[in-house]
């Protein structure tokens, strides 16, 4: 702390006893804005330095799993990363957007701005989102002309974090290719868990729904038949959170719309 | 010039705040499954230690002692919020591997045991020194606790193969028990045994002497 020379208030100030009341709150004050400062500071010239790296991993996660992919991986190889068609979803229509730019779509702002997102009610909101963008971003993957991929992000609220990952659907956009947890910040060692290769890799072959309705289900204890995935022990409510933002984004309000288009074979 | 010496070398072996004064423990158990993690994690503490006891050692004499610890609290927590950041800024791997462990360095009893022990009461150069010391012997334990976890529950040593894996086609089956947390306390047992051996001025006087009831002897 600087003391200028001259007997100015600062140092009136700083002349008082160690045990004077208007001290005591001064210098907790002091300590506090100074703090502060630095913690803002800091957050603020090192986010987009720290947004870059979690964008990067995002895309890396994206690349290994998609590159992972049986019957995937070599046709990434042949045509590169353009074989990777990215489009953006409206979801209230059910179909791609025309009018708006993969490249420059920011899915965040179109949910944090009221005019481009939904309320949802209690009812509807199983992914605990409150509101849902109108548009979306998905990716997708075709083979000579035909659709070989859909890999559709999805989010949610976990236990204590929103859960934020991609699900990748085979042609009969009914089985799971893959499922890739990116983001998230449940409790180390329990819920975190869901981020663990072993735990992702039983999701592959297993089928989100049965006569159209979605009913793939992350179950406590053991798993039985191609619409349970085994759950994580000490980690109900994460496994309930997985379940709820799969059956949210693959629902009515979510892609469902869409990937009934698909089906038929519309886009 | 000898004295600042000391000041930096104590705190290595003869005033280690783990072995000694069995601080810090958890984040001992925690990180050690690698070399890299502990490394990280050992230098952001240095960091966060040095800075911390540098500033409260720098306002020491206007700190009122109703409230010198949630004022140190503040200071380190803010330095610990910094490091975070930093990490997550330019290694943000690393960030990734320490997940909550780099933000717990706040509650690491040795930051606030050598700033409420040295800091508050020493000039800023030798309380750094000091910190740095500190800082050291803890990086100390954790590197050698981590270089045993490593070496005998992976093979490997900083990443690099060092004994050839039964998986490998070599034949060093790794004992999985040292990548689980009891493993770091039987070998931070062993250590603490082993340098107290070696060092007999640490060993503590008993405390008690257990409970033993006179014999009843049948008439």
């Amino acid at each position: 702390m600087a003391e200028p020379r001259s007997s100015g208030p600062w140092r009136r100030f700083l002349a008082r006893p160690n045990t004077d009341r208007v001290k005591t709150v001064g210098v907790a004050l002091l300590v506090a804005v100074a703090c502060g400062l630095s913690v803002s500071t800091a957050a603020v010239l090192l986010r987009p330095l720290i947004e870059a790296n979690v964008a990067a991993e995002r895309q890396a996660l994206m690349s290994a799993m998609l590159a992972g992919l049986p019957g995937i991986g070599p046709i990434l190889e042949e045509a590169g990363a353009d074989a990777v068609e990215q489009v953006v979803v409206d979801l209230d229509a059910g179909a791609i957007a025309g009018g708006i730019d993969p490249a420059g779509f920011d899915q965040a702002a179109i949910a944090a701005d009221p005019q481009t997102s939904t309320a949802l009610s209690r009812a509807e909101d199983l992914a605990g989102i409150g509101r849902r963008e109108n548009f979306a971003q998905a990716y997708m993957v075709r083979r000579d002309g035909e659709l070989a991929l859909v890999v559709l992000p999805v989010y949610g609220n976990g236990y204590q974090s929103t859960i934020r990952a991609y699900l990748a659907l085979e042609a009969d956009l009914a089985t799971v290719a893959a499922f890739t947890v990116y983001e998230q910040g449940e409790t180390p060692g329990l819920g975190s868990r869901i981020t663990e290769p072993a735990w992702q890799a039983q999701w592959a072959g297993k089928s989100v729904s049965r006569d159209g309705e979605v009913v793939i289900e992350v179950v406590r204890g053991t798993a039985d038949g191609p619409y349970e995935v085994d759950g994580i022990s000490g980690a109900s409510v994460t496994g309930y959170a997985v379940t709820d933002m799969l059956h949210f984004w693959l629902g009515p309000r979510g892609f469902g719309p869409w990937l009934d288009r698909l089906r038929m074979g519309g886009a | 010039m000898l004295k600042s010496l000391r000041m930096v070398t104590d705190p290595l072996l003869d005033k280690n705040p783990v072995t000694v004064h069995i601080l810090g423990i958890c984040s001992a158990l925690a990180v050690t499954t690698s070399v890299a993690t502990a490394l990280t994690l050992s230098l952001a503490l240095m960091a966060v230690l040095a800075v911390s006891a540098g500033i409260i050692s720098l306002i020491r004499r206007h700190i009122p002692s109703s409230i010198r610890i949630i004022v140190q609290i503040t200071i380190i927590a803010s330095l610990v919020i910094v490091a975070d950041q930093l990490l997550q800024a330019f290694a943000y791997e690393m960030s990734q591997r320490l997940s909550v462990f780099v933000s717990l360095i706040a509650t690491n009893c040795i930051v606030l045991g050598r700033t409420e022990a040295f800091a508050l009461h020493n000039r800023p150069v030798p309380s750094m020194l000091d910190a740095l010391g500190n800082g050291a012997g803890y990086s100390l334990v954790l590197l050698v606790v981590a270089a045993i976890r490593e070496l005998f529950g992976a093979g490997t040593l900083l990443g690099y193969g060092v004994l050839p894996l039964v998986a490998d086609g070599g034949w060093y089956q790794p004992m999985r028990l040292m990548l689980l947390a009891p493993s770091a306390f039987i070998i931070l047992g062993l250590l603490v045994w082993a340098v107290r051996s070696l060092r007999p001025v640490q060993q503590e006087a008993r405390e008690f002497s257990p409970y033993a009831p006179e014999r009843q002897v049948q008439p």
